[in-house]
């Protein structure tokens, strides 16, 4: 039993690595198809462009192991990770997305500063989701980006944060979470998170 | 809303902290993992080190120090003393930091604010700006540790740097650094005006007050804070619980 963290050679892997090692939990940093399809649950972290993301999960012929394997296994996308699961993104000109999710990605209007930058709280609309269990309402994650996801289903939401503008700060469909925020640098209630997610590949297993 | 962000400072050379660091409960004070950990504890929203280090193994002890943080800090940092290279900048980001800074090279090359931000991102580049006050409205920009004036007014090139793709600004006042007369808060308002990309402001702080007042009179969205934490003389949840208790959004 194990979690897979992909390495697709963006920004921010060690920073989820440190963080799962952190709280104990079993994982493996890989880019091996074999090791992601054995795992018991995919973590896909990423900072940096879209487009790029894409290209180097396309390089490492990741895309299809990714589709393939996300509806039978657990699975969380981190910032970036999250918003590569959707049709398409507006960065850099409009990139495809992996469109397992429907919605698109979009750049933050600029009638407030860009990038969101900083703790923010968030909004719980799914008291079920199992990766907020004892996280209270309002508590403050760290959030560090210039685009936001607009999902087309509002059901998938299950969290939002007010930055004057909506940011979708969490999302859930199935056994699939994302989170916009970065709980890999959101301290101790940030490892809470991950702890939880832990818990449940424990419990999936 | 998003808070307002108090930011520890940590001045490095050669893997250790600089200045008088005069915590006695920690195992090792002079350690900037630990004092960064500490921080991290006592309720910082982030960290910036500026390495200082002058010698050839400042490439290396650099990149040490980024990935040993991310070992033991899970709060953003920020590295920043003398990157002028896109791949020291990608090996810095690799091992865990978040953001770097950069100064000098900004300004001797600005096309290294585009390049990154274009492969790395627009949020993980902070370009620090040194400013010194000339006439009216006119602070000029500064390099080299403060050492070499750039003829550059400080509004004019922020928004320059925003254009190239900066994320964020670093905003130090060289008139204030070091006096603990407060903030300049008539240079932190004309670059908060100038740009929309949030602004650090750097250099002054004396005490609590300096810190509301910035945040309060210029809109900065984030406070560097030296001595004033690294001396004892407040404590980080001091800072907040203050500037809470002044009606500013903070993450207690």
């Amino acid at each position: 039993m194990y979690i897979a963290i992909v390495n697709y050679n963006m920004g921010n892997i060690k920073s989820v690595e440190n963080a799962f090692r952190k709280i104990g939990a079993e994982i493996k940093v890989t880019s091996d198809p074999e090791v992601i399809n054995s795992s018991s649950a995919i973590v896909l972290p990423g900072v940096g462009a879209f487009k790029d993301a894409i290209n180097n999960l396309k390089d490492l012929k990741l895309l299809d192991v990714i589709k393939e394997n996300i509806n039978k296994k657990l699975f969380l996308g981190i910032c970036l990770g999250m918003q590569l699961l959707y049709e398409y993104s507006m960065e850099d000109g409009k990139s495809r997305g992996l469109g397992v999710l429907k919605g698109f990605v979009g750049k933050i209007p600029s009638v407030v500063k860009v990038p969101h930058m900083g703790w923010n709280q968030i909004k719980i609309i799914n008291k079920n989701n199992k990766l907020f269990s004892d996280i209270d309402n309002g508590e403050n994650f760290y959030f560090i980006h210039s685009y936001h996801i607009i999902p087309e289903n509002r059901n998938v939401i299950s969290s939002v944060t007010d930055y004057g503008i909506e940011i979708v700060s969490s999302i859930e469909k199935g056994n699939i979470y994302g989170f916009q925020f970065h709980p890999e640098k959101s301290s101790t209630i940030g490892l809470k998170i991950l702890n939880n997610f832990w818990k449940l590949v424990k419990e999936n297993s | 809303m998003i808070t307002k962000r108090i930011i520890p400072c940590l001045d490095v050379n050669k893997g250790r902290v600089v200045k008088g660091v005069s915590f006695i409960n920690l195992k090792d004070a002079g350690d900037p993992v630990e004092l960064a950990a500490y921080y991290d504890k006592q309720g910082a929203d982030e960290i910036v080190f500026l390495d200082i280090t002058a010698s050839h193994e400042k490439r290396k002890t650099i990149i040490e120090l980024a990935s040993k943080t991310a070992e033991k800090v899970f709060i953003p940092y920020t590295i920043g003393g003398g990157i002028s290279e896109i791949e020291d900048i990608r090996e810095i980001l690799k091992k865990g930091a978040d953001k770097v800074s950069i100064n000098t090279a900004a300004v001797e090359n600005p096309s290294l604010i585009e390049k990154s931000s274009k492969i790395f991102g627009s949020q993980c580049i902070v370009v620090a700006v040194d400013a010194k006050y000339r006439e009216n409205d006119f602070w000029e920009v500064y390099i080299h540790g403060g050492r070499t004036p750039t003829g550059k007014n400080v509004t004019d090139w922020v928004a320059e740097v925003e254009q190239l793709g900066a994320g964020e600004i670093l905003l130090t006042s060289m008139d204030r650094d070091g006096t603990k007369d407060g903030y300049d808060i008539e240079l932190t308002s004309a670059v908060t005006s100038a740009v929309n990309i949030p602004v650090i402001a750097s250099g002054g702080a004396g005490n609590l007050e300096h810190l509301r007042d910035v945040i309060k009179l210029a809109n900065a969205d984030a406070v560097l804070v030296a001595s004033i934490f690294h001396y004892g003389e407040y404590t980080v949840r001091q800072a907040k619980e203050f500037l809470k208790s002044e009606g500013i959004n903070i993450r207690i």
